[in-house]
């Protein structure tokens, strides 16, 4: 595979002053390989901004060196840098009054001469990156006029018209409703298939256990992690870098969720497709679902044939429940009890 | 709003551009002193006037005032312009952020203060006078934008910044009343005639200085134009796609900075030109790309001030209206219109 970005002892922080540096992750050493999407995890302030503010040459590192390509990023001049790494952030623009398409060929900037004319060779290349990220619809209308997960899709498109082989993006799905969420996380999967590389930092971890091809895993006390995510969530690696105050990965369910050792036991029958909604409402009710054979201490167990049709066995006594409602009801009772 | 098609988008430019045509000659036939028609055909042909002093109101005070006009109206709207783009604020202006009270300032050190040691009045001024006013205008204006710009890196909030402006703009009307407070009263006059706001300040001879200084000016603003259009994005943005953000910003405040003090230095401070006619503008093309929407703002503005200098010396009046008793009557209703109306123009979201 070739290697698209790679970093040797990189060192990354802020500069204050002249002799004092504020250092925000020591020595890393990845490579990013092309045609790949790779999210970069981490809890705030672990250092994600500030390393995708450093590959973007926004900010200068402390130490180490990072290649582009095989050469040394630190030797390629500004338009060299603008044609080889671009750039989806969520920063506000006051592009309103621009039109899709007007903005999408910003991204030629780094191509076309002193006044900005585009050529044919560039409309043509506008079109393809609005039609690859599939907003020709929009492409008349006004930036104002669209939605938050459209104007990202713009913002994308803009980095395609830019050509660059590496695309960097800054919590692009910061803020979007879910529908656009995954919506934009599909289109990067897809453009990454296509050869471009892409590395993303995000907070939308379903998102990115899904679809990311390796993920990068940053904190400030264990470094960092590179790995494909599979490997990672069945090493545990998802509860080392993120778990914090009893919040632990559940590597079954691939969420996180809050470790409660004061549930009680309760046996539980029911088909595995309803078993993580079960296992849900239980919790907030206080129990913790167990299987049939593992806990024959427990005096309570709960039989799930359907959701309409359930029946809570307590000490003797057999209720039959409706709903998840009147389940919900009948153990409140049994706690107070 | 519909956007504008590139054909439509020609038309208008081409309707303003025979607006100023129209404008220039009215302002040529027009005036305080009404001189007939034909007179003024046969003095703009070269031929010789019935009265002599016709020929002399029209070759050495309407001409030269109409072009002051035209330069001048262009000049403030491209600096608004670029100062609305440059602090990503569509309620920037010269005026609004001080920086033609700062010029202001500057005009009244060198006229109370060295003038007054010069013994110099504004009619009596050399064109070395009037040379060290435009440096005083210029140095003034460089200071405020100075400030505005320390400012800028502190304060995020755009309208935090503009209220910062108007500060500034306070504080450097304060110093201007203890400058007018402590001068004679004779500088103190010209002063403040200087300050009602007036194309009649450019006398013939120096015109040529006046074009070429502003043409300066604006021939920097229309090389900007590719980055300015990149910097609608942000600082980052821009950045990525080549922008050297730092040095566009300083050819940004140069240019800004010779437009408004050199305009300010001759013609007084001429408030919402810069503020008001970027918007007439960008609502007249329907777009905030800056390749189409710098020549337009440019061109509005030439064309409203001519219209501006035309009201001020209307026909049957025998004085002269000062042109900042015009131009907010003018410009106020646009911003009030903008403002109201915000959530429904584009270039606001």
């Amino acid at each position: 595979m070739e290697t698209v970005l790679e970093a040797r002892k990189l060192t990354i922080g802020y500069r204050q002053g002249h002799h004092r540096e504020k250092c925000v992750q020591r020595e890393l050493d990845f490579s990013l390989e092309a045609g790949s999407l790779v999210c970069l995890l981490g809890p705030n302030g672990a250092g994600k901004s500030t390393l995708l503010r450093t590959l973007s040459g926004m900010q200068p590192t402390l130490s180490g060196e990072l290649f582009m390509q095989g050469r040394s990023l630190s030797a390629y001049s500004e338009r060299e840098r603008s044609r080889s790494i671009g750039l989806v952030l969520t920063d506000k623009i006051f592009a309103g009054g621009l039109r899709v398409r007007e903005l999408v060929a910003l991204g030629r900037h780094p191509y076309v001469g002193f006044f900005g004319r585009l050529s044919e060779e560039d409309h043509r290349i506008v079109e393809e990156a609005i039609h690859q990220t599939g907003i020709e619809a929009k492409a008349d209308s006004y930036m104002a006029e669209l939605s938050d997960g459209e104007r990202q899709k713009v913002m994308i498109a803009k980095a395609l018209a830019q050509q660059c082989p590496l695309i960097l993006l800054d919590e692009p799905t910061a803020y979007l409703d879910v529908t656009s969420r995954i919506e934009i996380m599909h289109l990067l999967h897809r453009l990454a298939r296509q050869g471009k590389s892409i590395l993303l930092s995000t907070h939308d971890i379903e998102q990115a256990l899904l679809l990311s091809d390796r993920l990068w895993l940053l904190s400030r006390s264990l470094g960092m992690l590179c790995g494909v995510t599979e490997d990672l969530v069945l090493q545990g690696q998802m509860s080392r870098f993120f778990g914090r105050g009893g919040v632990t990965f559940d590597v079954r369910d691939g969420a996180f969720r809050l470790e409660n050792a004061s549930l009680r036991p309760l046996k539980v029958e029911a088909p595995a497709e309803m078993m993580r909604w079960v296992q849900n409402a239980l919790m907030r009710s206080g129990f913790r679902a167990v299987s049939t054979e593992t806990e024959p201490t427990s005096d309570l167990f709960l039989r799930v044939v359907s959701p309409t049709d359930m029946e809570l066995n307590c000490a003797g006594k057999r209720i039959t429940v409706g709903s998840f409602a009147d389940l919900i009801d009948r153990l409140k009772l049994y706690v107070h009890a | 709003m519909k956007p504008v098609r590139p054909d439509t988008y020609r038309r208008l430019i081409l309707l303003t551009g025979l607006g100023i045509v129209v404008l220039f000659l009215a302002n040529l036939f027009w005036g305080s002193v009404s001189i007939p028609f034909s007179e003024v055909c046969r003095i703009l042909t070269g031929g010789e006037p019935e009265k002599a002093t016709w020929g002399y109101i029209v070759l050495q005070s309407r001409l030269p005032q109409a072009v002051t006009a035209l330069f001048t109206g262009a000049s403030l709207a491209v600096a608004g312009l670029m100062l609305q783009t440059v602090f990503n604020n569509p309620l920037a202006g010269p005026s609004i952020l001080g920086i033609n009270t700062g010029a202001s300032l500057g005009v009244a050190v060198v006229m109370l203060f060295l003038g007054g040691t010069i013994g110099g009045s504004m009619v009596g001024f050399s064109i070395s006078g009037y040379l060290s006013i435009v440096l005083g205008a210029f140095l003034g204006a460089s200071v405020v934008l100075g400030i505005i710009i320390f400012f800028s890196t502190l304060v995020r909030s755009n309208v935090m910044l503009l209220i910062i402006g108007l500060m500034v703009g306070y504080l450097a009307s304060s110093l201007i009343s203890l400058l007018t407070f402590f001068s004679s009263s004779e500088g103190v006059f010209s002063y403040v005639v200087w300050g009602l706001g007036d194309f009649s300040g450019v006398a013939l001879s120096q015109l040529p200085f006046y074009c070429v200084v502003l043409s300066l000016g604006l021939l920097i603003a229309l090389l900007l134009i590719k980055p300015m259009n990149a910097l609608l994005l942000g600082e980052r943005y821009a950045r990525n796609l080549g922008v050297r953000v730092g040095r566009v910003r300083v050819w940004m405040f140069v240019s800004t900075g010779i437009l408004t003090a050199t305009t300010t230095a001759f013609c007084g401070p001429i408030s919402f030109i810069g503020l008001a006619v970027p918007h007439m503008a960008r609502l007249m093309i329907g777009s905030s790309n800056h390749t189409g929407l710098l020549p337009a703002t440019l061109l509005v503005g030439g064309a409203v001030s001519l219209l501006c200098n035309l009201i001020s010396t209307l026909p049957g009046t025998a004085s002269v209206i000062p042109l900042n008793a015009i131009m907010p009557v003018l410009g106020a209703p646009v911003i009030i219109y903008v403002i109201v109306n915000q959530k429904k123009i584009q270039y606001f979201n």
